[in-house]
């Protein structure tokens, strides 16, 4: 007979107290800013409280985060939990990339800068054949015709658009 | 017949009709690409459907969610590669038929299965309907309450393996969505004074960043596979001539699929497997099992297909939703200010009606479409992962962006997404966050509401519905503790007898490597390279 676990691997041991422990800290701040960071009001009862919520939510997350540290396989930090933390922190390069490409946007406009984004992207990653990058360029104008143009999301025009005729700048807002 | 009637004439619209083709087949494309999966593609659409009408948005992320499972069994069946993880189980017995030549067998049935799955769920939600407009006014703020108590405890219990980490972010969940103005009394509530924390931390930022940024960053981190695949030549249509030769098999799971979608927090996991042991036990040739056997295709197919519209019912007429793309659907809901609950089945019920046959025009569309289309989406798995990760990243800022235009939500999303890549990586659960986030309001609210004209503790089950929900509430976490107990006796014995293997040998090679890549080391090696054998063969 088939076994759950067959369905599901195990799961990996390594940085699992790293993250167990980040997070438990997390709670525990949090629970030390309870007085600080919500308000007693005099007059509502105990359920109306604007605190009730946080403090409910707080103590579940030491409660649980207690007995999850507590009933890991292996508690103690190894080399493989450094290393695994430091993937965690190298992840830091895409929120960077990410951030990049959201700053761009309002300065050079949504198509400019998603190509800006896209194609180093893409050569960050390894793929140097241009192949990719010609994929890479019909993705990002697939991607803007069908969100700007198609389904009409708000991403508002650029600052650079600004040194365009008004013509071709009312076209460049409206469709890129 | 009456509703079904108002439900088409709902239906009956060009840009319905273009929603439901776009996304039935968006869902299959979106499938059978091993690495996106729904959530992620539902993630992403959300915030375009704000501006389209519910019932043009809903049919769009409906279909993406009913069809995605159809596209994840291609990967699965021909390279024992799930394209949703809920075709996991499709790879027991789709590959070993691959591997035997059967591929064309095993991808006709599984569609077959799959359209069953999917046509058995709306036809039993068509007839239950009725039911549910007489029972759902029955359902009062502390009933509601109870009910989102129930699905949270649910979802914690449901993550078996990781039931403790489920509820410390549950618990997280429930935190994120106390945070900014409170609604009564209009005091803060960690918003450490800054004023970008005020109005609170958008769900939708939330999602986007643990389901569409968090899977790019993952993607990317990897390593792509290479993959062959062959073409799968013949007649797609048989399979469901094999599947009229297993009706209970088929019955049976797709009773499990609609049960298990309404029971908030347990999903298609749980169908898929009880509905695949059933098949086991009923099956005349159980050792098959496991090694390409037609009717396990069938059970978890079927199963899979049959929760999405079941899904449906917690959410349309409590207003609770059982799972992640439930709870995304629900955003939709609320941005156009129809709240999903008793009132809709009372006062909109061909709007409830409509999204049922929506759901069963895309099974039929669906299969139309990979009747023709099999062997496009097979080459659609040869794309490389770290490749779709920047697609995926590219696509998740349109949808952060476009919410309110502001880098604070982007900025947001991309930490909770660094937050989702952390738990992806250590194979913890995602779900409960965003649940603890959506039944966290719910039952914030309700309970307020409730509390008012409640005098004593009992006053709160003193209703049927209420004392119902408390007592399965009750039983379920009674059986759950049990359960713990009765398993923390053997694992504890099993502790103290078990016998730590030496670490001698491993401590001596560790010694040894770091001896020599040390300074000293490479002056022994050095000294080693010059000695006189050495020099001599120079």
């Amino acid at each position: 007979m088939l076994e759950l676990k067959l369905l599901t691997p195990p799961k990996p041991t390594r940085g699992q107290s790293v993250f167990a422990v980040c997070f438990l800290g997390f709670a525990l701040i949090l629970f030390l800013l309870l007085p600080y960071q919500t308000t007693r009001v005099e007059s509502a009862t105990w359920h109306t409280q604007p605190g009730f919520w946080p403090i409910i939510s707080i103590t579940g997350m030491v409660i649980f985060g207690v007995f999850h540290l507590w009933r890991l396989p292996r508690r103690k930090f190894e080399k493989m939990d450094l290393k695994e933390a430091t993937l965690w922190v190298r992840g830091f390069e895409f929120v960077l990339w990410f951030m990049a490409y959201v700053l761009l946007v309002p300065l050079i406009g949504y198509l400019p800068s998603t190509l800006i984004f896209v194609l180093p992207m893409i050569y960050r990653q390894g793929y140097r054949r241009p192949f990719y990058f010609y994929c890479g360029s019909l993705f990002v104008f697939a991607v803007v015709v069908f969100f700007k143009v198609l389904l009409e999301v708000k991403i508002p025009g650029a600052a650079l658009y600004e040194i365009f005729p008004e013509n071709i700048r009312n076209f460049l807002i409206l469709n890129f | 017949m009456e509703n079904v009637l108002l439900g088409l004439e709902v239906l009956a619209r060009w840009d319905v009709a273009i929603a439901i083709l776009c996304g039935s087949i968006g869902g299959v494309i979106i499938g059978a690409i091993p690495g996106v999966g729904p959530a992620v593609a539902i993630a992403i659409l959300l915030p375009a459907t704000f501006s389209m009408e519910p019932i043009v948005g809903l049919t769009l992320l409906l279909g993406i969610y009913g069809s995605s499972m159809y596209g994840g069994a291609i990967p699965a069946i021909l390279i024992n590669t799930p394209g949703t993880p809920v075709n996991a189980l499709t790879t027991y017995e789709g590959y070993p038929m691959t591997t035997r030549g059967e591929a064309r067998r095993a991808l006709s049935l599984a569609y077959a299965a799959s359209f069953f799955g999917g046509i058995f769920s709306v036809i039993c939600l068509i007839l239950v309907a009725p039911i549910l407009a007489k029972v759902a006014p029955l359902f009062g703020s502390r009933e509601i309450f109870l009910a989102a108590v129930l699905g949270l405890v649910l979802v914690v219990i449901a993550h078996k393996e990781n039931m403790l980490a489920a509820g410390m972010l549950a618990c997280f969940g429930i935190f994120l969505n106390s945070v900014g103005l409170e609604p009564v009394k209009y005091t803060s509530r960690y918003t450490f004074d800054q004023s970008w924390l005020a109005n609170g931390i958008d769900l939708i930022v939330v999602v986007l960043g643990l389901f569409a940024i968090s899977q790019a960053y993952f993607l990317m981190s990897g390593d792509d596979i290479k993959i062959r695949v062959n073409k799968v030549r013949g007649n797609l249509f048989q399979g469901f001539k094999e599947l009229s030769r297993h009706p209970i098999i088929a019955g049976i799971s797709g009773v499990f699929g609609v049960v298990m979608g309404i029971i908030p927090g347990v999903g298609e996991f749980t169908a898929q497997f009880m509905s695949y042991t059933t098949a086991e036990r009923m099956s005349k040739r159980p050792k098959a099992f496991g090694h390409g056997s037609s009717e396990g295709l069938i059970a978890s197919e079927t199963a899979n297909n049959a929760v999405p519209g079941a899904a449906m019912i917690p959410l349309l007429a409590l207003g609770i939703p059982g799972e992640a793309l439930t709870a995304m659907m629900l955003s939709v809901f609320y941005v156009h200010n129809v709240i999903p609950g008793p009132g809709l089945f009372l006062y909109q019920l061909d709007f409830v009606t409509a999204l049922y046959l929506a759901l069963l025009i895309l099974n039929i569309v669906v299969v139309i479409f990979l009747m023709f289309a099999t062997n496009f989406l097979v080459q659609l798995v040869r794309i490389p992962n770290r490749y779709l990760g920047v697609c995926i990243l590219a696509l998740g800022f349109v949808g952060v962006y476009s919410l309110r235009n502001n880098p604070s939500d982007c900025a947001m999303a991309a930490v909770f997404g660094l937050l989702g890549y952390v738990l992806r990586r250590l194979d913890l659960p995602i779900i409960p966050i965003i649940l603890g986030m959506v039944l966290g309001g719910i039952m914030e609210v309700k309970f307020r509401s409730s509390m008012s004209r409640v005098k004593e503790p009992l006053d709160f089950i003193d209703r049927p519905i209420a004392s119902i929900i408390f007592i399965v509430l009750v039983i379920i976490l009674l059986i759950h503790f049990l359960r713990v107990i009765k398993e923390w006796k053997p694992r504890k014995e099993r502790k103290w007898t078990y016998r730590k293997a030496s670490g001698k040998f491993g401590r001596l090679m560790f010694n040894r490597r770091r001896h020599m890549l040390d300074d000293r080391g490479k002056v022994l090696r050095d000294l080693q390279l010059m000695s006189p054998a050495r020099k001599k063969e120079d």
